[in-house]
Formats: C-alpha cells, structure tokens, sequence
C-alpha cells in the first residue's frame, strides 16, 4: 500500500467514525408508522441541524432551526418498508430506524385470472390470484379476506372465501358444461374487480353428415354440430369432407357456418363419403347412385 | 524501375485495346442487356430458335419476343405477356427467369418439337414451368409457335361470402399489469416422428390447433445428444400452413442437414402460437387428388377456388402416410397461377422415388393468400 492509499483509507475511517458512534445514540421516533402518516421527531440536541430520512425510492433532507421538533408532514412517508432516520447538529449525529407499514385499508386490487378461454367441464380450470394494495401502491401483508366468485350466464355461482397470505390469495374454480362467458369476480371490502372467463365448447361429438344429390354435384352437410355435452361448436370450426373413389380423393376444408359445415363435391358412383374435424371422425357414406 | 514502368505501359496498353474491342464488337449477351436487340442472333436451328425466345423472355423484351413467334397473329402481344406472368397478380407476376433449358423432342426438315424448362425465380425460391413448343421453318429461318394458355373466362355475376372474420384486440399498453390479456391458442402435436434421409435429419409431423380461434403456428426443434446438449435448432418454414383456423391439422417437416440420427439421443419439440387476426374464406376444394406412382411419382390434382375473389397465391401441402398411418414425407409446392372463381388448377408435386412405394393415402391442405386483405 503507498502513502497516498493509506492517507486515503484513514481519512475515510475518520469520516464514518462519528456516525458509527452515533448508532448508539437514539433519536425519540416512533418504531412503526403507517403510509401517509406524519412523523414527528423529538431531540435531546439544540442548535441548527439537519435531518436525513433514508428509505425506499425515498430520501429526504430538512433543515431544522434552533429549538424547533423536526417533523415530517402527512402524505410525504408513502413507501413501505425500512427507513434510516439520522439527525446532524454541527459536532454530533444521532440516528435511528422505523418503518413505515402499508395502510390497513385496501385500495386497490390486482386481480389475474387465467385462461381468459377454456373448454367447458373443467376441473379447476381457472385460477385466480389477488395482490391487495393501500392508496400507495404499497402491498398489504396483514392478512385480509378475499371473496371469488364465479359466474355462469345463466346465473349460477361458484364463491370461494380465501384470506391473503403475505399479501396475496388465490384460488382454482371448476368450468361448468355450459358454454358462455362467465363472470370471474374477485372482491376485498367494498373492492371488487371482474375478469370474464370465455367457456368455450369442446371437441365435436357424434359427428355425422347426409349427402344429397345437387345436379350432378353431391351436397354434403353435417347436423348441428356440438360437443359432448351439448353446446353448438363455434362458427368457423374447420370440419373435412372427403370422397375416395377410383384411388383418388377429393377433400375441402370447410368452415362452420350457422351450426352446420356443407359443400358440394363431384358424385362418383361407388365413392365413400367421410367427415371429420381435428382429430374426431364422423360417419362415412357410400354412394352408390 | 524501367522494367516497372514498362509494365504499367503494357497494361494500360491492353486495356484500352480490350475497351476497343468490346466497344466494336460487343457480346450478344450486353447488347440484350443494354436495350439492343435479342441475345441471340440466328434462328437456323429449332433450338436455336427457342433459346433466342427464350433469352426474349429472360431479358423481358416482350415485344421482340412477340415479333419472333411464328403464330403472333393468332393473339395479341399482352396475351402472351400474360400468358407467361399470369392475367392476375400471382407469384410469376413477381419473378424473374433466372435460367432455361432446351430438349430438343422431335424434328423433320420442316417442323420440330422442342420442350423449353423455364426456371422462375421466385419470392418463396424456384419455380420450374415447361412448355413444349412447335417450332416450323419460315423460309431460311426456324419461327416458334407458342401454344397461349388462354385464361379461362369468369362468368360475371354477384356473390353473396359471408365468411367469418375473427379480429384481435390485446391489452392497452397503459393497462395494469394485473389486467386480463387473451391467451394465445391452444395447439399441439399430434404426430412427430424422425426419419434418417441422405442428407440428414428430417423431423415429420401434424399440428392440430385445439381451439375456437385462429392461430400463427409454426414449429421448431432440437436434437439432442445423450448428455443434453444441443446438436442443432431448425424451425420450418415452407414445409407447414402457418395459419392454422380452429380443429385445423397441416403438416410440418423439419429439415437438419448434415445430421445422423444415430447421434441424436432425443428430440425436443417446440410449437409455437399466436393470435392473428382472420378469416374462414376462401373455401378451396381439392379434386381429383391422386398419388400417381414411380417413375416420376407425384402427388397430384386440382384446386378450385369456391368463392368470389382471386386467390392470388395457393400454397399446397401434401402429408403422407404409410400403411400403418404414419407420416413418411410432406411435400408442398405454390401455385404459380393465381385461382380464379370456380375454375380448376392443377397441381402436380413430385415425390421421392424411394418413398412413393410405401405411400399408402395422403391428406392435401391448402394455405392461401390475396392481395388486399389475408384469405
């Protein structure tokens, strides 16, 4: 080490000792507040001084006149968390710690609901979690009841009653056999937030067509189309008709329109209808004609 | 010193006698280029006759095309201009004639026939034509006469689409981040399986989109060794429709060049999905799909556009099975020709020689694309 990193190192050493010294020393504050709060600072010292608050995204300077309480005023402490409180008077430093705590009551809520679609008939198919926070955007860790509620359009509920735990609560929610767009509310106090929940129907069931001669075309269409528990499958749907005939075939992918899929394809004596969508197979026709 | 500057005389020398040269008598080939006339100048032989044609086209000088064909009466010069770049926008619009090929097929001392293979270069790579061309003597000189594919005539009349067109509204870049976004569709594979080709890996397969939305799909994977580690990453590109409507299954193939199957301990496969905004329309039928067997094994037939607006580029992807079911090879190939209103489009892919013996049945999708608006 050289001359000059060792004056260095000393000068620093000498620099932090009073505060070090000052540790002990303890400012009159009090060891909680909550987010918003005033805080009033008392003092054994007399003379100008200065006073440093230290905290999350926060750090505060104020200057303080002889015999005068420094203090903080109302809405200037918002950050919850941990804070440093050190009073300088010329010669001598005092310091002490607080925190400020997240407000009692819930202001906002941040509610996630997943998926926004599913399939109908689900067991705990959709989650959802809550992060409850005070007018400060600061998360509440005490504890605090959260009602979730899941509609049906037809009106029937499902309601879970979970209590936050570090801030946060969550819960699982069945989809029933109906399709629609259920409500997915979540509720703290007089706060509540709606999520809505797409059940949509699952794969096709009993997928069957019926083919009619159309000139010299056959018109191939399907019955209404739904899934196993009953709901119409979504307009758009892709359902494939094919025809084999002679080793050849003839396919179109074709969209859902009104409940029914229909198209025309050339008629071959002897050729074998079939119609399927995704990985569901339908009945197969022979046409014999 | 004195042998360098001798040097650099010489060079200047033969520069200027170089410039000279090809000023006086220049190449046929930048005549062509710089606006004069054909890139070839005799016609004595019938090859000779269409690769002058042919080097017209390369060079996109209809009118002296036009002028050299031996029927030019029989249609017009924007007809055989059409003929060759299509009547609508479609991928030959768009592409240049990279290179021909001439096979001479029949000659007598009058009339010949020659087959002319143009290789189109393309916006999604090359694309081979041909054309097989009568050629007839004209006095001294071989005249080509160009079979015109006419387009075929789209009966005028009004149609009523109704097709369903799904839009994507996503969450606000200023929303909450507790506020609800649109899950991205549900797809998964229904197949996978890996074959050993000469030139590497190859990585066969279905995707299914499971939900009651459109999806952008695609697929990528990579091979790994016993101890985990990556041997390669592809995705694929042509060989798979990227626009999946609900229940909707194509096809997907995973080239890894230069790669063994031997090496590769597993496979991890990697589907991908999002939402994108579209529509059921066009509806294309596929007719008379057939697997016509080796020599020159292919899949083939022919798409009809069942709706009322041009369908300016078609995609086709051919799956197919073995006896037992299983993907062997998927083949695709575009539609040069833009699909008009109810008029037919052939198609014809070719197969792997060694394949097309254990192709048992095949499955034909088709993926599509219209100017002014995604079909």
């Amino acid at each position: 080490m050289t001359k000059k990193h060792f004056f260095l190192a000393a000068l620093f050493a000498a620099a932090a000792l009073p505060i070090v010294l000052a540790q002990d020393a303890s400012l009159a504050i009090p060891r909680t507040i909550q987010a918003g709060d005033a805080l009033v600072v008392s003092s054994s010292g007399s003379g100008n001084g200065t006073l440093y608050i230290v905290g999350p995204n926060q750090v505060l300077k104020r200057h303080m006149q002889p015999g005068e309480a420094p203090q903080i005023p109302p809405g200037v402490l918002i950050h919850a968390g941990h804070y440093l409180a050190i009073l300088s008077t010329g010669s001598s430093t005092q310091s002490a710690s607080f925190d400020v705590m997240p407000s009692d009551k819930p202001t906002k809520v941040s509610f996630l609901a997943e998926p926004s679609r599913l399939p109908v008939a689900l067991h705990e198919g959709v989650a959802g979690a809550v992060y409850v926070f005070d007018r400060f955007g600061n998360l509440i860790v005490k504890p605090t009841p959260v009602t979730f509620q899941l509609t049906t359009p037809a009106g029937s509920a499902q309601t879970n009653q979970v209590v936050t735990r570090n801030g946060a609560a969550w819960t699982k929610m069945n989809t029933t056999a109906h399709e629609g767009r259920d409500s997915f509310v979540a509720r703290v106090g007089d706060i509540s937030v709606t999520r809505l929940v797409h059940q949509v129907a699952g794969d096709p069931c009993g997928l069957s067509m019926s083919v009619h001669p159309v000139g010299r075309d056959l018109q191939l269409e399907t019955a209404p189309v739904r899934d196993c528990s009953g709901n119409p499958v979504p307009d758009g749907t892709i359902v494939t008709f094919s025809e084999t005939y002679d080793g050849s075939l003839s396919t179109a992918d074709v969209p859902i329109k009104q409940g029914i899929a229909k198209v025309d394809l050339p008629a071959h004596p002897g050729g074998v209808l079939s119609v399927a969508s995704g990985v569901v197979l339908g009945n197969q026709i022979r046409w014999e004609k | 010193m004195k042998s360098g500057r001798l040097l650099a005389i010489l060079l200047i020398g033969i520069t200027i006698a170089l410039i000279v040269i090809g000023t006086l008598h220049p190449a046929s080939i930048a005549v062509a280029y710089a606006g004069g006339t054909g890139a070839f100048s005799s016609s004595a032989t019938p090859e000779q006759a269409v690769r002058n044609l042919a080097g017209d086209i390369r060079l996109q000088q209809w009118n002296h095309a036009y002028e050299s064909l031996a029927n030019k009466t029989d249609f017009t010069q924007d007809q055989f201009q059409h003929d060759l770049t299509g009547y609508y926008p479609s991928l030959h619009r768009f592409a240049t004639l990279d290179s021909f090929e001439v096979f001479p097929l029949h000659a007598s001392e009058n009339n010949a026939e020659v087959r002319l293979e143009l290789h189109w270069s393309t916006v999604v790579g090359p694309s081979l034509s041909n054309r097989e061309l009568k050629v007839a003597k004209v006095a001294d000189q071989w005249k080509v006469e160009w079979p015109l594919i006419k387009e075929p005539v789209v009966q005028p009349r009004v149609l009523s689409d109704d097709y369903l067109r799904w839009d994507v509204i996503y969450r606000g870049a200023g929303d909450d981040w507790g506020k609800q976004e649109v899950d991205s569709p549900h797809v998964t594979i229904v197949d996978m399986h890996p074959v050993q080709r000469a030139d590497g890996v190859v990585i066969l397969g279905e995707l299914l989109n499971e939900d009651v939305v459109p999806a952008y799909v695609s697929v990528s994977a990579s091979l790994l060794t016993k101890d985990q580690s990556v041997i390669g990453t592809e995705s694929c590109f042509d060989e798979i429709s990227h626009l999946l409507l609900p229940k909707q299954v194509t096809p997907f193939r995973i080239n890894f060049p230069n790669k063994t199957l031997t090496e590769v301990r597993s496979i991890r496969m990697e589907p991908f999905s999002s939402l994108v905004s579209a529509s059921t329309g066009p509806v294309i039928a596929i007719d008379n799909e057939r697997i016509n067997p080796a020599p020159d094994a292919s899949l083939s037939g022919q798409l009809i556009n069942e709706s009322g607006n041009v369908v300016n580029v078609a995609h086709v992807l051919g799956t197919l099975y073995d006896g037992t079911g299983q993907v062997i090879w998927v083949v695709d190939k575009y539609v040069t020709r833009a699909l008009l209103p109810g008029n037919p489009a052939s198609f014809n892919i070719p197969i792997p020689e060694d394949l097309a013996r254990k192709v048992a049945s095949q499955r034909t999708v088709i993926s599509s694309f219209s100017f002014g608006g995604a079909a």
